[in-house]
């Protein structure tokens, strides 16, 4: 009932806390990872991402509906498949009270490694995890991007085939976040699939080869971050003016030109404007705004954001200025592509 | 099965010894857990201490204060009447220890990172069980200590006074299972407050410090019938300390009740704290 390829499974899983009080459940989830991929599950809070990891990880029952990690059976199979996992982020915790190096040798132990192998392994990934410095330190001390390194350590004692890795960059400052980023991407090398849960998109975008988007438990969109981008239809131009009578003015040549409903935000003098035909619709746009005599302090092709897929696919919509303002300069690059949205 | 393959970056792990009985492991990882409580113990010595010294605290407050104008039943002053009492009231105070810990691993996310490995799912209240089951050992033992310098001695032979501890972390081993249990069970450290204001009403209404004959009838047979009374009282005539002729039932039977009482709210609670970890699956 496993597909050979696949690390992980889910087929109409069902979970319902009940009660008021219940928190996000799943209503029909079906996941697909293959092996040695990077799944991103992304999803605002309350969409039940937590719910459908916290399932795979044998940490929780399901309802009803079937999954499988690693080739064994969540419900039936939870010893095996607990042998095969690593946890890291908001679901598990390593003690606080503990050093760095304690928290590891502890793991190790209960993860059936003899005494000396715990203790080399411990300071292997001290070493590795750039943690040997504070090893004898309690890990109350530790900085966020120190902590989530060990949380990720505890997860690799025994180099799990799966690993689940919760909103992994919360609340860490960039360096860090390049840190731990790096580490999955060194994991992912290695073989590992890994199962990524986040409501950065830019995360998403960096790390994922596929993204499920998730919404009231379930699945709502997936594939590539380029082809849900793609889905979304057509390109869009970000518009920076310089004061509020050009953004008037240029926000009914906008009108005229887009292929939905432009964005404008009159306090940054910005417009997004999505539109069908990449380049010919720049030129109309530059050449029309010319005509008005209104003259951008920038004018921009780019591909739509995670963020506007995002948002888009989950009902909201997004706020020009914060996920359009976004932008990234990869972004940028991949609008200049000649690739044409399909949607 | 899904190898991964071993590169630089990923030393490869020596292969696990071969698989020992399933006690054995359990035995194995409650173990780690004990000693990691150890590992606490060393790290933040500052919070043990204080549970040790918290019930020397009492005694000398209560055996010192008021001790002067309570009249004992027997030979010897306060002390040889409190100190019984107070190794009771101790394993109550354990009580504490046992859901505090219990309610921070659970809200820390450690629970969940236990319940993530593939260890022996007993292990973690086993482990849990040793490491408080030996702090409260050392905590007699220090007030014992104290008791000893300030006039309270036990008179029985060494078997009774064995006979006494077993009695002593036989309620403590029960308690234990309270612990667990409102641990799993409280929401949040306003419940862990609440515990600890009770945890004082519950300790006076008992014969810890006074005979229950003293108080108001229907406080008196409440404290007659407090588990605490039936092991400070057996407890007192174990170490030959002084103790009160009760007309009550449960006074009169107060060895009978040191035992009962534990085994009646182990066999209660323990099932509890069971079901209430396999519903954290829920």
């Amino acid at each position: 009932m496993t597909d050979a390829g696949s690390a992980i499974t889910a087929h109409d899983v069902r979970k319902n806390y009940g009660g008021p009080a219940g928190g996000a459940g799943l209503n029909g989830f079906d996941l697909q990872v293959g092996k040695g991929s990077v799944c991103g599950l992304l999803g605002p809070n309350g969409a039940g991402k937590t719910t459908a990891v916290r399932i795979l990880s044998t940490l929780l029952d399901m309802d009803a509906g079937r999954a499988s990690v690693a080739g064994f059976d969540v419900r039936r199979q939870g010893r095996q498949v607990r042998e095969r996992i690593g946890l890291v982020g908001q679901y598990a915790a390593v003690d606080e009270v503990l050093t760095g190096r304690q928290n590891l040798v502890m793991f190790g132990r209960l993860n059936r490694l003899p005494a000396a192998a715990a203790a080399r392994r411990a300071d292997e990934l001290l070493e590795r995890f750039s943690l040997a410095g504070a090893a004898r330190r309690p890990a109350s001390g530790y900085s966020g991007g120190m902590r989530r390194r060990l949380d990720l350590a505890a997860s690799l004692i025994v180099s799990p085939p799966v690993l689940f890795v919760d909103e992994p960059t919360t609340g860490l400052d960039p360096a860090a976040r390049q840190e731990v980023w790096t580490a999955v991407r060194e994991l992912v090398d290695a073989g590992t699939t890994v199962l990524l849960t986040t409501q950065y998109l830019e995360e998403a975008d960096r790390l994922a080869d596929r993204v499920c988007v998730l919404a009231a438990g379930r699945v709502v969109a997936e594939g590539t971050p380029d082809e849900l981008k793609s889905a979304l239809g057509g390109d869009r131009i970000d518009l920076v003016l310089s004061g509020p009578e050009d953004t008037e003015a240029a926000r009914a040549v906008a009108a005229r030109i887009a292929s939905g409903e432009p964005d404008v935000d009159r306090t940054a003098h910005r417009i997004g404007i999505p539109v069908a035909g990449r380049v010919r619709a720049l030129i109309r746009l530059a050449t029309e705004l010319n005509e008005a005599g209104i003259e951008p302090e920038d004018l921009a092709l780019r591909r739509p954001t995670l963020d506007e897929v995002f948002l888009h696919l989950t009902g909201g919509t997004p706020a020009t200025g914060t996920a359009a303002g976004r932008a990234d300069p990869a972004d940028a690059v991949a609008a200049a592509a000649p690739q044409e949205a399909s949607g | 099965m899904d190898t991964v393959p071993a590169d630089a970056s990923r030393p490869p792990v020596p292969a696990p010894p071969p698989a020992p009985s399933r006690i054995g492991r359990a035995l194995a990882d409650a173990w780690t857990i004990t000693l990691r409580d150890l590992n606490h113990w060393a790290l933040r010595p500052g919070a043990v201490v204080v549970g040790w010294l918290f019930p020397v605290m009492t005694v000398l407050m209560f055996g010192g204060l008021f001790g002067g104008a309570i009249t004992t039943p027997g030979p010897g002053g306060y002390f040889e009447f409190l100190m019984p009492g107070m190794f009771a009231l101790a394993m109550l105070f354990g009580l504490e220890t046992t859901m505090m810990a219990v309610t921070t691993d659970a809200a820390k996310g450690v629970t969940d990172r236990f319940r993530s490995l593939p260890m022996s799912s007993s292990a973690v209240v086993l482990g849990r069980c040793a490491a408080d089951m030996l702090n409260s050992v050392v905590g007699l033992v220090v007030l014992a200590g104290t008791g000893l310098l300030l006039g309270w001695s036990w008179h029985g032979g060494r078997g009774s006074a064995l006979t006494a501890l077993g009695l002593l972390l036989l309620l403590r081993f029960a308690l234990l299972w309270v612990g667990i249990f409102i641990g799993l069970a409280a929401s949040g450290p306003e419940a862990v407050t609440a515990v600890q204001i009770l945890v004082w009403p519950v300790g006076f209404l008992s014969a810890v410090f006074v005979d229950p004959a003293t108080m108001p009838a229907w406080l008196g047979a409440a404290a007659a019938w407090n588990p605490l009374s039936a092991t400070a009282a057996a407890v007192r005539d174990l170490f030959g300390n002084p103790g009160f002729a009760g007309e009550t039932w449960a006074a009169q039977h107060a060895e009978l009740l040191a035992v009962a009482w534990p085994v009646l709210l182990t066999a209660v609670f323990l099932p509890l704290s069971v079901r209430r970890f396999r519903r954290l699956r829920s």
